[in-house]
């Protein structure tokens, strides 16, 4: 019989190790609480920056947000009307959505209910990989194969516009719109497939009338990241939309975007200007544009989990 | 119905023979998920070196109730509970050193979890973690632990391959083998016997027979056969409230206090 | 019973759900491969415009005659400085926020607020965290303008691709390996030390290969907080940059000679951005693989 060897021993762990490991986890709560700080950060480096704008003469925030002239350097008239450039963002953005969101779903719905799990590895690679292209190099893309394959096909004068720039931002979004998409038809339960094939439905019968209602929330989610992505993208949008303040008439009117405006601009705008401080107030309306898209989209998804 | 009244005559009565000692103490133990009350003040004693059989249906707070007596429910985060649970004299609640608590009280799960790791280090992590770090203390522990758990001759060959890897039935026994490594004074094992065979169960049963002579056990279990093999005592668990708590011998026997439990050990629901 | 529909037989209306299954099929099918084969000649189009300049000269020269003839090595030293740096910031940060979100935090209104900021943080614009950048580290914490603003930039942007792919990687460690560790005693760092990070190191460093990629891809964040231009570095000089310089880089210089400098043979601009591409598809590809590999050989 195995005999006990006494009762019990306490613990040898010395108090430097007890003590170290609660130092350590008040690293891990810090670091944990640091997304909060970078946040809160982001909002009051940026806002501080903009906020002395308010006490300008030459600045006023419904002129800021509804007119549409842009004029930040201009010696006798000086302008700091953004409406154009909001105009601007939301028509790449609409029509980078027009295409990106019925190709975006679409595979998603193929690669999470019609491909084979073989396919269906390499082609989640293949979007991955897609996702990972720098915007850089899409501005480039647009820059310079988009123009050319645009003034070819539409006979515009100039290749970089609206069309270039929708087109680009809608190659970009389609990777986030596809993976978000597919963890929503991920997300409806296999009781409902079952359910839908044990009635002999086909399965484009069971995509349309059972898989889409039950995850149009989750997909909402998808659009609306890819939207977010869409509207905060900047190199891309810098190279090949033109870069021209204008309320677009047509497809291939070039325009200019709030985020390529601070970027084309804020290297020329002297620290502490007006002009400075105009750009900074661009950021914080991009942030707050973006901040209210973001937390939409999470509450959609977490409504999704509750279910 | 059964009244706290009745909970503790029914202790005081199981308490008779006056030369036991009560390892553990629990008064009007009341546990809460959330809004939902699930053990509905439970008091009894358990006596040091017995093994004391918990039956009841399922969802009848059997594992909850382990799961406070070693405060592993500080982890589920919407778990509340009030009541006193009483370990050698201490007051669980009030334990600072929860982790002294733990290694005091062996938990096997019913699920067999063999950790990741090599089955040697599966049974050296708990005496690492409290700082046993000398190689030849840790193999003896490790060799008397397995033998222990009926594995030993089973795996010795091979202490270095994934504790993963092992059948369901092994992996249980080095789940035990885990449980006895920290020494404990207290062996909780919640249905142990769900996820193995028959005949791996009639082994493990028999180490427990064994292990009764050196700490106390606590046997939960859905087969009632199971605790009228092992325990003295036997307490029956239904809807977080206790039905009877009584020798084994009467509560299997033709006429126990309570009908329900006549009805469930022979059958008739449950 | 020949004729006429039999209890399996076809019939004309499960003719016709067959047709429209498959013309389903095929055309989601299409969708799919409508954005992956345009893509795939675009670059095979890249690399063919890039190919007279691409060579072991041109990653390792200096730019020459104003950025008009020779090589990408300044800008390439810079990207390396930048993620070298940003990676040492965001890869702690980032792995200990992904441990306290997944294995500390409960699920109350203040956790929740942090994973509403690591969401939000993924979701600002680039520009906006340029901004943040010049703010916070160039003129608050006077840096000035430097690799080490310009990465803490990159840091902060690429935090969440981090505190996200180890986040998945900690959750894939099943709970009751966890239960397992906390019922013989072991605290909750000892739990996560021996058991949890072993097991989600492979997701751990996907994460961090990814965060690499991102931070090698982004322009407007290092735009105005430390990437310049141009500067004389010579040919091959791993040390030419001190953490308080400026530098340039990669994605920066793509957007200079292909937009601001008039003049530039065509093929220096295909191949810069061949050569960014391929660092970055180089470097996700790793990641996938390792991904898939580690898959293959789960312990459990």
């Amino acid at each position: 019989m195995l005999a006990r060897t006494g009762r019990r021993k306490p613990s040898t762990r010395s108090v430097w190790v007890v003590w170290i490991e609660t130092a350590f986890e008040w690293v891990i709560r810090l670091c944990g609480i640091s997304a909060i700080l970078f946040v809160l950060g982001i909002f009051y480096f940026v806002f501080s920056k903009a906020a002395p704008i308010f006490f300008e003469s030459e600045f006023s925030i419904a002129e800021f947000l509804f007119s549409t002239q842009w004029y930040p350097t201009s010696e006798v008239n000086v302008r700091y009307g953004v409406l154009a450039l909001i105009v601007g963002t939301l028509s790449v953005t609409l029509l980078s959505m027009l295409i990106a969101v019925p190709f975006g779903l679409g595979a998603a719905i193929f690669v999470s209910e019609f491909c084979g799990p073989k396919l269906k590895e390499s082609l989640k690679i293949v979007i991955e990989l897609l996702a990972a292209i720098p915007s850089v190099v899409w501005g480039f893309i647009g820059l310079t194969v988009m123009k050319t394959i645009i003034e070819k096909t539409t006979g515009a004068e100039m290749g970089l516009n609206v069309l270039n720039g929708g087109i680009i931002l809608a190659l970009m979004s389609v990777p986030i719109i596809v993976s978000i998409g597919e963890d929503a038809l991920k997300a409806v339960p296999d009781s409902y497939r079952e359910a839908g094939i044990a009635l002999g439905a086909t399965r484009w019968q069971l995509v349309y009338r059972v898989l889409l209602p039950a995850a149009k929330t989750g997909l909402l989610a998808a659009v609306l990241l890819g939207v977010g992505r869409a509207i905060g993208e900047t190199m891309a949008v810098l190279m090949a939309t033109g870069h021209a303040v204008n309320i677009p008439g047509s497809l291939v009117d070039p325009v200019r975007t709030l985020t390529a405006t601070i970027a084309a601009e804020l290297g020329e705008a002297p620290e502490g200007a007006n002009h400075y401080r105009v750009l900074f107030m661009v950021g914080v309306l991009l942030f707050t544009i973006t901040f209210i898209i973001n937390i939409t989209a999470d509450l959609v998804i977490r409504g999704i989990r509750r279910k | 119905m059964v009244t706290s009244d009745g909970n503790r005559a029914a202790a005081c009565q199981a308490n008779a023979p006056a030369a036991v000692r009560n390892k553990i103490e629990i008064r009007d133990l009341r546990l809460s998920y959330g809004k939902k009350e699930v053990l509905h003040g439970v008091s009894f004693d358990i006596h040091e070196n017995e093994i004391l059989g918990v039956i009841g249906p399922a969802q009848s707070g059997k594992t909850s109730m382990l799961r406070c007596l070693n405060r592993t429910i500080d982890f589920t985060a919407d778990a509340t509970w009030t009541g006193s649970i009483n370990v050698d004299g201490e007051e669980v609640g009030r334990m600072r050193n929860v982790y002294e608590l733990r290694r005091k009280i062996g938990m096997v799960a019913p699920l067999p979890v063999g950790l990741p790791m090599s089955i040697y280090d599966n049974v050296a992590f708990a005496p690492r973690c409290s700082g046993m770090k000398s190689k030849s203390e840790l193999d003896g522990l490790v060799e008397k632990c397995l033998t222990q758990a009926a594995l030993w001759d089973e795996v010795k060959e091979r202490l270095d391959s994934l504790g993963t890897k092992l059948s369901g039935g092994q992996q249980q026994r080095l789940t035990i083998a885990r449980a006895l490594s920290h020494q404990p004074e207290v062996l909780c094992l919640d249905e142990f016997s769900i996820a193995i065979d028959p005949v791996t169960t009639m082994r493990i049963e028999d180490v427990l027979k064994e292990l009764k002579s050196e700490m106390t056990i606590i046997l939960v279990t859905n087969l009632v056969q199971q605790a009228r093999r092992l325990a003295a005592r036997t307490l029956f668990l239904w809807e977080g409230e206790i039905v009877e708590l009584g020798s084994t011998e009467s509560m299997f026997g033709p006429n126990p206090k309570d009908k329900r439990t006549f009805d469930y050990v022979n059958g008739i629901f449950g | 019973m020949e004729s006429g529909p039999t209890l399996f037989g076809e019939t004309a209306l499960t003719r016709r759900k067959q047709r429209t299954e498959a013309v389903a099929k095929h055309v989601f099918f299409a969708m799919a491969l409508a954005m992956i084969i345009p893509l795939a000649l675009i670059i095979g189009y890249l690399v063919v415009k890039a190919w007279p300049a691409l060579s072991i000269d041109f990653l390792l020269d200096p730019p020459l005659r104003g950025m008009k003839a020779g090589g990408i090595w300044p800008a390439l030293l810079g990207t390396i400085y930048l993620v070298i740096v940003s990676l040492a910031v965001a890869a702690p940060i980032g792995v200990l926020a992904a441990v306290y979100l997944n294995e500390y935090a409960k699920d109350n209104w203040f956790n929740r607020v942090i994973n509403l900021a690591v969401i939000n943080l993924a979701g600002v614009p680039s520009i906006v965290h340029a901004l943040f950048g010049l703010g916070a580290f160039v003129l608050a914490a006077k840096f000035g303008k430097s690799i080490i603003a310009a990465s803490l930039t990159l840091a902060v942007m690429t935090l969440p691709v981090i505190i996200a792919s180890t986040r998945e990687a900690l959750a894939a460690v099943p709970r009751p390996f966890r239960e397992a560790c906390w019922n013989v005693g072991a605290t909750r760092w000892q739990t996560i030390q021996s058991v949890v990070l072993p097991n989600s190191i492979s997701g751990i460093l996907t994460g961090i290969i990814l965060q690499v990629s991102r931070a090698a891809g982004e322009t407007a964040p290092i735009m105005f907080t430390g990437a310049l231009f141009f500067k004389a570095v010579e040919r091959g000089d791993l040390f030419a940059y001190s953490l308080t310089d400026q530098c340039m880089a990669l994605s920066m210089h793509l957007y200079v000679i292909s937009t601001q400098v008039p003049g530039v043979p065509e093929a220096l601009p295909y191949a810069t951005a061949v050569v960014l591409l391929g660092a970055v598809l180089l470097v996700n590809i790793t990641a996938i693989s390792l991904r898939i590999h580690m898959r293959a050989r789960k312990k459990w």
